[in-house]
């Protein structure tokens, strides 16, 4: 049985980012992603991202994906792609791998889980119809295999990826028919709003699906508006003709690895469900060795994840011993500032709070 | 208002509306970002120093100083919000030049008549390209210019091509 | 359907193979998720659900939701959106939970 010095489970922005910043201290990292290729989610991102250079602001998230792995390449990473980690026995720290039909057992001395996270659905008469997809199950389709979802659409949800792939189905050829979300206010960066409404695309708040309709897959949807208490108002359904609706409410973090390997979970909305108890200085779970970041340690955005990344690669590296020329320090408060500066505006509070919740 | 409709209001352009003094002398940055996110690269692509660099607070909303602004457009391809227009009330005696961010295809051709849309969407009449720059700088998000009549410099934010 | 133009993405595909959907002969990109050659194909129905019969399409795109399953090569249980096309695969719209005695 192998046993890599760190272990990353998940080669998106957090997990890339942990892999780089542990080789840069000196530990010897094995990473293991499940597609074929790395970069995560970011590989169907085509906008630029927000934040600052250090989270390559004004870069696309596809660029972005290419940037990472090529830092990466330049230290010595053990890859394996194509893997599904199956499971992590606390007993011991082993887990178990699926690549290629093979059952590979790994005995790392560090863990990192970065696995990111999965759309949440919506419920709703006939939710299951085909036509009816996650919106980045859209973003998946159209920008990494370059096939659309269908002609007309209607996005339910206004938050940064409600808007993000409205945005790109129209720049794919796709008429969007509108934006819904429950909420009474738009949820996402208002510029993204203003993005998708310069290109005619109209926002309706306070207004949810009351069912959706059709013999096969989708054919229409059925609208109502929602009074301030959240409670659908008789009379005012109308109906839309579409033949693909994205849902996009939210995701929640895929944290059955870190159920399994027994660390102390807490319920946290803000942060996207259940979320594990870490230190805040390292991201190191209850279970000592076993470290998070990204989506699967709170839902953030991946400016956040990538910081994420880079804190938990440098503290399983630095529990290791690694600590070249005493930088360790310097490069932690480094990213600690970067994480305040993502956090510190009124788009971060939502995150402020559940962080809290999770520590108090 | 804008957070329920995604739409600036008069109130939220007032105030990143430059002077009208700055108008008459030539082209200025219209940063439309009205909300404090992190975010700035308009202070990182800018090479006057014409907008305040976020030193306290990467949350802070972009100041622009509209003396030192020359509306040279680098910001206007660099904003992940693609908020950043630059509008020249001086380009003729009737109409303004614009400059955009349009990622779409077909891209206009210089001389093309497209239709010129307000915040919404709607259209409220015509535009002239003047030029299209697409190059490695633009990184995909090529910068229109076009010509509108001089009434319109704060209201045409998009344009569409004709079918 | 298939995007030919787009403003900030190139489409590297694969060689054009052939397969079959419930016998019917189509084309699509080896490499491609066997969802998305469908969906190109104007296919979305990927599979009957086991108790109630209702047809189910992809929900998820990347592995997590099993929304997608189908039999392929008699084999049940695909996940057809993270599993790459070959050429010559026979893909059949899955009833039910599908049953492994049917891979001899």
């Amino acid at each position: 049985m192998k046993k890599p010095e760190i272990a990353v489970i998940g080669g998106g922005p957090a997990g890339l980012s942990a892999a780089i910043a542990a080789s840069e201290l000196g530990a010897r990292v094995t990473l293991i992603d499940r597609n074929s290729r790395l970069g995560g989610q970011l590989v169907k991102q085509t906008h630029m991202f927000f934040g600052s250079e250090k989270q390559y602001a004004s870069i696309r998230g596809i660029d972005i994906a290419a940037i990472l792995e090529e830092t990466m390449n330049n230290y010595d990473v053990e890859v394996m792609l194509d893997a599904t980690v199956l499971g992590y026995y606390q007993e011991d720290g082993v887990i178990t791998i699926e690549q290629n039909d093979k059952y590979i057992k790994l005995k790392p001395q560090r863990t990192i889980v970065a696995t990111g996270a999965s759309e949440k659905v919506l419920a709703f008469p006939n939710n299951d119809l085909p036509g009816i997809y996650g919106a980045g199950a859209v973003q998946t389709l159209m920008n990494q295999y370059g096939v659309i979802p269908g002609n007309d659409v209607l996005m339910v949800g206004a938050g940064n990826i409600g808007l993000i792939v409205s945005y790109q189905l129209r720049q794919a050829g796709v008429n969007v028919k509108a934006i819904i979300d429950a909420a009474p206010r738009i949820g996402g960066y208002l510029v993204h709003a203003s993005k998708v409404r310069r290109l005619g695309i109209p926002i309706y708040t306070s207004t949810t699906v009351k069912e959706a309709v059709g013999d096969q897959t989708l054919e229409k949807v059925v609208l109502w508006k929602l009074d301030e208490s959240w409670n659908p108002i008789e009379g005012t359904e109308w109906e839309v003709d579409v033949d693909v609706m994205c849902i996009s409410v939210g995701l929640s973090p895929l944290a059955e690895l870190l159920w399994q390997a027994g660390c102390e979970m807490k319920y946290i909305p803000e942060l996207g469900g259940h979320v594990p108890l870490r230190d805040e200085l390292t991201l190191e779970t209850t279970v000592k060795g076993l470290y998070v970041a990204g989506d699967v340690a709170g839902v953030e955005e991946a400016s956040s994840a990538m910081v994420e990344g880079r804190l938990a690669g440098l503290s399983a590296a630095k529990s290791l011993g690694y600590d070249k020329d005493g930088i360790y320090e310097a490069l932690k408060k480094d990213c600690l500032k970067q994480l305040n500066d993502l956090r510190s505006g009124p788009v971060g509070e939502k995150i402020r709070q559940g962080l809290k919740k999770l520590a108090g | 208002m804008l957070e329920k409709t995604g739409v600036a209001t008069q109130k939220d352009l007032e105030k990143v509306m430059p002077s009208k003094e700055r108008l008459k002398k030539g082209p200025v940055a219209v940063i439309e970002c009205f909300q404090r996110i992190p975010c700035n690269p308009c202070y990182t692509s800018c090479k006057v120093g014409a907008i305040k660099e976020l030193v306290e607070d990467i949350n802070d909303i972009p100041e622009l100083d509209e003396d030192k602004c020359i509306g040279c457009g680098l910001c206007v391809s660099k904003c992940p919000g693609l908020a950043i227009f630059i509008v020249d009330e001086t380009y003729s005696k009737d109409e303004a030049k614009i400059m955009l961010p349009y990622e779409f295809l077909p891209l206009p051709e210089e001389g093309q008549i497209v239709d010129a849309l307000n915040r919404e969407g709607k259209v409220v009449g015509k535009a002239r390209v003047l030029q299209v720059k697409n190059g490695k700088y633009e990184d995909k998000t090529p910068v229109i210019s076009i010509a509108v009549p001089k009434r319109l410099s704060m209201e045409v934010r998009n344009i569409r091509l004709g079918d | 359907m298939r995007i030919q133009q787009h403003p900030i993405l190139t489409f590297k595909r694969g060689r054009q193979v052939e397969f079959t959907f419930e016998g019917k002969k189509m084309k699509g990109y080896e490499g491609e998720p066997i969802a998305a050659a469908l969906h190109a194909n104007g296919i979305k129905i990927l599979r009957y659900s086991p108790n109630l019969h209702r047809p189910r399409g992809f929900y998820c795109a990347i592995g997590n939701c099993s929304s997608c399953l189908m039999t392929v090569n008699g084999e049940p249980n695909v996940r057809v959106c993270i599993e790459k096309l070959k050429e010559g695969m026979e893909i059949i719209r899955q009833k039910g939970k599908g049953d492994l005695s049917e891979k001899a």
